[in-house]
């Protein structure tokens, strides 16, 4: 989900000027924006060496740190957004990274397959795992080892004590509030700790 | 072409001196005068002064930082792999200043220079100099190089120490602080080490309490040691295993050292013939390495320096007078940082520069962090690893854009 549309509807939940952190940062491309056009500070998280040098080279603060070892190195509400773009389905933490981020973050914003997009029902139902352009893996090498979907995220959320400020979906770049958990490819959901 | 003349010939160095008759106040309270520091530059300072970048050097190293001495093959500055036209700190956009540290022993005023007090030797009477105290005389060095603020300051390992002394004894003359390979403070593991070595050094009967100059003799059986331990803790496991593993020494070197009597004829690998059931002779490859090391350092380096550089590292620890607190420390730094470690290195581990990084988000500093996973340890800083000297080359562009053109 590197689409500009799509990016642009996330940044959107980012308040100009808010102190960011990124967790899978990827290229920086999205802090990168939010830098130019948000006027916001922050770091990205990333693993990957060619990750690393992207941000690096683009100009925006990267750490290289290792998401499964958890976020120690950042205090209690020291930003005002974190970010986990298409990063959950990646950690092997899942629910206390979720966590984490609502320690790290006075809100969080988190992005990522929803695997109950009607065309992954719909590969399901034939009796095969999905593959598409939002989620182009076979499943035996897929590096999605969390499959969630929307209403699985919420349930998780209130399981964690988080408060959704906002939900939605996203498809080719638009929002879509109407039956989204089947509707979208994308599942986004915007919360803070209570 | 000569033999020696590399395909890619690295630019010509040209080390200076400056004379320092003032008084440089020292951390211990006691004080140095009459100094001299060695110093080389490469590159051309700018119009507006704003290029330089001043490289820190660690334990055996000088201000020969890169290029090669006229008429001297393989003469390469210890950093010539990242430092030149060119190269990932580029010459041609940088003012690149390195200079010889205090008490070390390439060129600038060390233990085996006069005392002006006495008109003896120091020896053991060379003041105790610190992380600060070489800050101070390099700041010195600056201004009379006519550098008021630096782009960069640039260090690996103990040269990372000084980096981060920069940032927090002259926040407003540097902008970039770029720590390589270093921590906020040494270990006890690490102050275990270099005691080891010291004490090596201190009780070789050649040492004579640090005077041996006056006897005409150099304490080489201490710095061989000295030496050995610490090339042992530059490696990592793998690498030396890689390089050496139980490899035994070529049997015509043994044979030609006449030892052991083994028939090395018959033998058709060094690692398939007989030990040579000797408890002093060399077996095996890694001893043949640490000797061969040790040897080659016996014959340059200074005792008394090796014990002031490891002491130096020792007394480190910029948190120490903020109860221990790195965050409150760090407080005062003002430059942007980027940090590199690599995750095979257990003498400074990624672990140490983490606390540093961890230091810099408390206070909100600019910050990027680099964990290289190269196989080298310690050693990595120094070595040409492509994914470290990208992140390198690309921080160091991002400094040369914000530049005056």
């Amino acid at each position: 989900m590197t689409e500009k549309a799509a990016m642009q509807a996330l940044a959107r939940l980012v308040p100009p000027g808010s102190r960011v952190l990124d967790l899978g940062c990827g290229n920086g491309a999205m802090l990168d924006y939010l830098q130019r056009e948000r006027g916001c500070t922050g770091y990205g998280v990333e693993i990957a060496d060619a990750n690393v040098l992207a941000c690096v080279q683009r100009g925006v603060q990267v750490l290289q740190l290792n998401l499964d070892e958890g976020l120690a190195m950042f205090d209690d509400n020291s930003f005002d957004v974190v970010l986990q773009i298409d990063t959950l389905q990646h950690l092997r933490n899942a629910e206390t990274m979720l966590r984490e981020t609502a320690r790290v973050g006075r809100t969080g914003i988190v992005a990522f397959p929803n695997f109950a997009h009607w065309p992954n029902r719909l590969s399901v139902l034939r009796g095969r795992m999905p593959v598409t352009r939002r989620l182009p893996y076979q499943w035996y090498d897929t590096p999605n080892i969390r499959v969630g979907t929307y209403k699985d995220f919420e349930v998780l959320a209130t399981k964690n004590s988080l408060r959704i400020l906002d939900a939605f979906g996203l498809q080719d770049g638009h929002e879509v509030r109407w039956l989204p958990n089947a509707r979208a490819g994308t599942a986004v959901f915007h919360f803070d700790h209570v | 072409m000569g033999a020696y003349t590399p395909l890619l010939m690295s630019f010509i160095a040209t080390p200076q001196t400056l004379h320092f008759p003032e008084v440089l106040p020292l951390q211990s309270g006691a004080s140095i005068r009459d100094y001299h520091l060695a110093y080389e530059t490469y590159g051309t300072l700018n119009a507006d002064r704003s290029n330089a970048v001043l490289v820190c050097h660690a334990l055996n190293a000088s201000h020969h930082v890169a290029g090669v001495y006229a008429g001297q093959p393989k003469s390469e500055g210890w950093w010539d792999n990242m430092i030149g036209p060119g190269k990932p700190v580029d010459t041609d956009r940088f003012f690149v200043i390195g200079v010889n540290n205090l008490g070390s022993c390439f060129g600038s005023t060390g233990p085996m220079h006069t005392h002006p007090d006495t008109g003896e030797v120091y020896g053991a009477d060379f003041p105790v100099v610190t992380v600060e105290d070489w800050v101070n005389a390099q700041a010195r060095l600056l201004d009379r190089l006519g550098v008021r603020q630096l782009a960069a300051v640039l260090g690996g390992s103990l040269g990372g120490m000084q980096a981060l002394s920069w940032t927090l004894q002259y926040p407003d003359r540097m902008r970039h602080a770029v720590v390589v390979a270093s921590a906020p403070n040494l270990t006890a593991e690490n102050i275990a080490f270099n005691e080891v070595a010291r004490r090596a050094i201190v009780t070789d009967p050649d040492f004579h309490g640090g005077h041996f100059y006056r006897h005409g003799v150099i304490p080489k059986r201490g710095l061989r040691i000295a030496r050995m331990i610490g090339h042992i803790t530059y490696l990592s496991d793998d690498v030396m295993n890689e390089k050496f593993g139980r490899t035994l020494r070529a049997p015509a070197v043994a044979a030609a050292l006449g030892q052991g009597g083994i028939d090395v004829a018959d033998t058709p690998s060094s690692d398939l013939r007989e030990y040579l059931y000797s408890t002093q002779d060399v077996e095996f490859q890694i001893e043949s390495y640490l000797r061969y090391q040790g040897d080659k350092f016996s014959e340059y380096f200074d005792a008394n320096t090796y014990l002031l550089i490891t002491r130096a590292l020792d007394y480190f620890d910029p948190a120490r007078h903020h109860g221990g607190n790195l965050t409150r420390a760090l407080a005062n730094a003002a430059a942007r940082f980027l940090l590199v470690s690599f995750t095979t290195d257990w003498r400074f581990s990624p672990r140490r520069s983490r606390e540093i990084v961890k230091a810099l988000l408390d206070n909100r500093r600019s910050v990027s962090y680099a964990e290289i996973d190269a196989p080298h340890g310690h050693d990595a800083f120094l070595l040409d690893d492509a994914r470290y000297m990208s992140v390198m080359r690309s921080y160091f562009n991002s400094i040369a854009k914000e530049l005056q053109p």
